[in-house]
């Protein structure tokens, strides 16, 4: 009977996930990139899924992006009204779903140019040069 | 054993379907009548079955309480939840367990009493975000699985000016096909206006463009093809079969206007050796109007962009150009949660000819397909008769 490999199961008292949920409480919008092989990686993870690597740096994006798809969700007023779910692609080259803000929801068009902000522990967009 | 050897060597014997109004009683209820009429429909028995495959949306061990239920012993279970499509993906794993000896007749079955239950369908939203979280999706409140088929159609639309006129001919052709079907649930008629001018719900989806929610239960019975011929029904042979998974939520989908049928519908057009010009019959997961424009681009039946062209002027519907889910579809017929297993019922019984008015004369090679998810997983299964071997 061998010794549990206690030092080699040692994982930190955080995951990705955790961390960068952390980071959204903390106002911060981050990815990750490969140290590998440069990859951009969102949602975050714990390998690479292009080359395997541990080596992941969690970076701040620059916040632009654009609309990739946009689909306005009908509500009924007294329950909040209509809103927006998008998919963004951002100029770092991954894709995530969000909101776009500041505009009326069926005024978001496919192509539209967004900046990121962290409002309430999710990353929402408004569209690039709009007051905010 | 290869792919190609494996094609027409495996049969369905027999189909069943039950509890489209499934008040009062429950899943396994339904599911065990549907069983016993796709058993009874190849002359057989439940005795006789020593291979199951099933799936739940709701339990994730639901193999267990079927073979309970059913007082089955098989010596090959496969209880793959990949959604929609599961049903159709669990005929190749089936077809190897028959071909190795592992068993003799397999049943393939589900049941779903998703319109009748008194389940409170907010609180099982609410589990489910518990149960199978998705965190970076969750957030913005997607009215899933609609929103996401939105958000694919937007961009279908953005890229190749396909128009929600050609969406809702996909709903009306549905509703055509249904008009000729007994067992559809929704066959008043409806017009091209009627769902343009039905109540939007997530753009550019209207509540027409959306199937049914329905109860309803289903079963096929696989047997080798040599044994399928001694049965009591003409047997239906599986050519070709191929599945492919390529994410969960739709925001990591690679390219919102190719799916992974790409995929597995070149996988079994290569196992069958033949392609989408030599199908007659097409049996579509049409959960959203979309689904059906997609697949028919992903399957070959036309090419990338030109789905929303291929559907216009009732192309689609009774004397159209193609035969495309010819029982009404989810759209019209029923849309029992996981509707994939209705796709290889109606395959299979029009090969077996006696569809009635909404039957395909001299229909030799079926094509079912099952979609899962919201996009993510893809099964195709291509079906000929003895004369397609």
């Amino acid at each position: 009977m061998s010794e549990p490999a206690r030092s080699a199961d040692a994982l930190p008292a955080m995951g990705p996930e955790a961390r960068y949920f952390e980071a959204l409480r903390e106002g911060r919008f981050t990815v990750q990139r490969c140290d590998a092989c440069a990859r951009t990686i969102f949602p975050p993870r714990i390998l690479c899924p292009a080359c395997m690597s541990e080596d992941l740096s969690v970076i701040e994006p620059t916040g632009l992006g654009e609309v990739y798809s946009t689909t306005t969700v009908r509500r009924p007023a007294d329950k909040g009204g209509d809103y927006n779910v998008a998919i963004i692609t951002l100029a770092e080259g991954v894709q995530m779903m969000s909101c776009v803000k500041g505009i009326a929801p069926a005024s978001v068009r496919i192509g539209m140019r967004v900046r990121a902000e962290v409002v309430d522990g999710r990353v929402e967009f408004t569209p690039e040069g709009s007051a905010s | 054993m290869t792919m190609q050897e494996m094609r027409g060597r495996v049969a369905v014997a027999g189909v069943g379907i039950a509890g489209l109004d499934a008040t009062g009683h429950t899943e396994l209820e339904i599911l065990g009548l549907a069983a016993k009429r796709a058993v009874a429909d190849a002359g057989l028995t439940l005795q006789d079955i020593d291979g199951i495959c099933t799936a739940s949306v709701s339990s994730a061990m639901w193999v267990m309480p079927v073979v309970e239920y059913l007082g089955l012993r098989p010596s090959f279970q496969d209880s793959t939840m990949m959604g929609g499509s599961s049903f159709v993906a669990h005929i190749l794993p089936a077809m190897h367990a028959l071909l190795s000896g592992q068993c003799k007749a397999v049943l393939v079955c589900y049941g779903s009493t998703q319109r009748s239950s008194t389940l409170n369908r907010a609180e099982i939203g609410r589990y489910r975000r518990v149960l199978d979280p998705q965190p970076f999706e969750t957030p913005y409140e997607p009215l899933n699985p609609l929103s996401s088929y939105a958000l694919v159609a937007a961009r279908h639309m953005h890229e190749f000016g396909t128009t929600r006129e050609q969406l809702a001919e996909v709903a009306v052709a549905a509703r055509a096909w249904a008009a000729l079907n007994p067992e559809a649930l929704k066959r008043e008629p409806m017009s091209l206006a009627d769902v343009l001018d039905a109540r939007m719900v997530s753009d550019p989806l209207t509540v027409r463009d959306c199937c049914l929610v329905t109860d309803g239960a289903g079963a096929f019975v696989l047997t080798r093809s040599e044994r399928a011929r001694d049965l009591a029904q003409p047997p239906v042979h599986v050519l070709g079969a191929g599945a492919a998974v390529w994410h969960r939520q739709v925001s990591m989908m690679p390219g919102f206007t190719t799916t992974a049928a790409s995929d597995s519908g070149a996988r079994a057009y290569a196992m069958a050796g033949l392609g989408p010009e030599e199908v007659d019959v097409v049996a579509l997961y049409d959960a959203f109007t979309i689904n059906t424009i997609l697949f028919l681009e992903d399957l070959g039946f036309c090419a990338k962009g030109e789905g929303g062209a291929f559907v216009e002027g009732g192309a689609i519907a009774p004397g159209g150009r193609l035969a495309v889910n010819t029982n009404g579809g989810g759209l019209s017929a029923y849309h029992p949660g996981m509707y994939g297993i209705f796709t290889v019922i109606e395959a299979v019984r029009q090969l077996r000819g006696g569809c009635g008015a909404r039957q395909i004369e001299g229909a030799q090679i079926a094509l079912a397909h099952g979609n899962g998810g919201t996009l993510s997983s893809q099964a195709t299964a291509i079906f000929g008769t003895e004369a397609a071997l």
